[in-house]
């Protein structure tokens, strides 16, 4: 065979493209994640050996299930070699799951490990932890980077998980039809989290926006839409993200400050997943389907990046789209960014008095005061707003937005 | 597989709600299924007796081993394929004795 230019590149195009897969085929296969996840991290580092020196095989992917399927192999030989009553376990499990299905199975096993990952029984900052490793391919020191965590903490956690999941039963299937819902929504959660993560990033000296963390967001939500072309929220989140990723380049200034939506440069936005965001939430619109949560959201969105100049925003919409929202999540986080919305379109006394009316169960949440802030600026009542802006800041999580907030501190009268 | 059901009691929230009959109306629903094993309510945690006889004589003390607010208040064991048929019982038992239910599947069963 003669060699790749460009090995390297394949194979992380290939990690890319086929990790999830071999995963969830050679958990399939051995009914065990544990014994997958390291027989494909096996199979892709002998990949990286053979293939810079044999060349690249012309069927990647099924190189590496083969390779990974006998690393699997081997691994349970040896286990069973210490353990005779394993052994027959192992055979018998080995049995029931059958060599590797043709083709079209494969797509559900991938859509088998994402609900497994995001199972309603493990804790989500295990979902995350998991579905990062099993499903996107990212390692363990990567996680443990993005969530700020030393790596034995983060291996202990998804360690944990893994024996969960085994030792409870947790099934390797897509769920019954009437639980489906939940359970998709279940790994959107997870998926829209690591998302905000990179979009909001919570850690005080961290990055405000990680780009490492939205891409591989929506990558894995790329994924999901493949396997479930059908669902709505599915769409929905996508284009949510699509939409928001858009505007990422404009979102922090040179100086490191957080820029609201109403100053960003329109121009700069990503063109491209404007117009994919926006295709999706016209497919939605269009199946005349009631839209979930995910949905709405990005109707927002929608409207939002809609407007060639901050002035133009359909407001009225903004507010339609929010009461459609609040009765799907009546959360007062959803009836604070109405309330901003309100004020829009009403005035800012309308919107504070709907703001305020927020404050027992938001006193400790940073957009709150911001918010608050923001509408008592522009009432002309600075000592208020002052007192307001300095809650947000002292509530605030992200550098950028700190930053921005103290700025406009400083600026009042 | 077999799974535990535990009643989780609660001293700040006794469960005199639980609808009349709703737990014999589980524990028949189980046993048509073929799910049941075993299963029963518990009486006050104070009647608990602790015995220690890792030392060669048994030393007996009264109450429970563990004094909390939340206590062991009864049990089932059942059988189920996995783990979502299994919280799928769970759910159905919360609502029939009126409290929380924790599930745990045995490593084992003799």
């Amino acid at each position: 065979m003669a060699a790749d230019p460009a090995p390297d590149e394949v194979l992380a195009r290939v990690h890319h493209d086929e990790w999830a897969r071999v995963v969830a085929t050679v958990a399939r296969r051995f009914g065990d994640l544990d014994i997958a996840e390291d027989a494909t991290a096996e199979a892709f580092a002998t990949a990286v050996e053979r293939w810079r020196t044999d060349g690249v095989p012309p069927n990647p992917g099924a190189w590496l299930t083969t390779t990974a399927g006998n690393k699997a192999l081997d691994r349970v030989r040896r286990e069973s070699r210490r353990d005779a009553k394993q052994q027959q376990a192992h055979m018998l499990t080995d049995q029931l799951g059958g060599p590797p299905e043709p083709t079209g199975a494969v797509e559900d096993d991938r859509l088998r490990l994402l609900f497994t990952c995001a199972h309603p029984a493990l804790a989500m900052e295990a979902r995350v932890a998991l579905t990062l490793r099993m499903v996107g391919g990212l390692t363990v020191a990567e996680i443990a980077h993005a969530f700020f965590v030393q790596e034995t903490t983060m291996a202990q956690r998804i360690t944990r998980a893994k024996a969960k999941i085994k030792a409870n039963g947790i099934p390797w299937r897509v769920p019954a039809a009437a639980d489906l819902p939940a359970r998709i929504d279940g790994v959107l959660a997870v998926l829209y989290l690591v998302f905000n993560e990179g979009y909001l990033a919570s850690g005080g000296d961290a990055e405000p926006v990680r780009a490492d963390l939205t891409n591989e967001a929506i990558r894995l939500t790329r994924l999901v839409r493949t396997l479930l072309p059908d669902d709505g929220e599915v769409a929905g989140l996508l284009a949510l993200m699509l939409l928001t990723e858009a505007r990422r380049a404009t979102r922090v200034s040179a100086a490191g400050e957080l820029v609201t939506l109403d100053q960003q440069d329109r121009g700069a936005w990503d063109r491209a997943l404007v117009a994919e965001g926006h295709a999706l939430v016209r497919e939605r619109l269009a199946s005349g389907r009631p839209p979930g949560r995910y949905q709405v959201l990005a109707a927002i969105n929608a409207v939002h990046t809609d407007a060639a100049d901050a002035r133009d925003t359909d407001w009225s919409q903004v507010v339609e789209l929010y009461d459609q929202l609040a009765r799907l999540d009546a959360s007062p986080v959803v009836a604070l960014n109405r309330a901003v919305a309100v004020a829009e379109v009403d005035g800012p006394h309308v919107g504070l008095a709907q703001v305020d009316a927020l404050a027992p169960l938001l006193d400790g949440y940073h957009a709150f005061h911001a918010a608050r802030a923001d509408l008592l600026r522009r009432l002309g009542r600075s000592s208020d707003a002052r007192a307001a802006y300095d809650r947000a800041i002292e509530l605030a999580g992200n550098a950028a937005e700190s930053a921005y907030l103290t700025r406009r501190r400083g600026e009042l009268g | 597989m077999h799974y535990l059901l535990t009643v989780i009691g609660d001293t700040d929230n006794p469960a005199d709600d639980a609808a009349p009959g709703a737990i014999d109306a589980f524990n028949d629903r189980l046993k048509d299924e073929g799910r049941w094993v075993f299963g029963g309510g518990l009486t006050d945690p104070q009647d608990a007796t602790v015995t220690d006889s890792r030392n060669g004589e048994p030393v007996f003390t009264d109450g429970p081993f563990v004094e909390s607010k939340e206590f062991l208040a009864g049990f089932w064991v059942v059988t189920a394929d996995d783990l979502d048929a299994a919280l799928a019982l769970s759910v159905d038992a919360s609502r029939a004795c009126h409290r929380k239910v924790e599930l745990r599947p045995f490593g084992g069963v003799a």
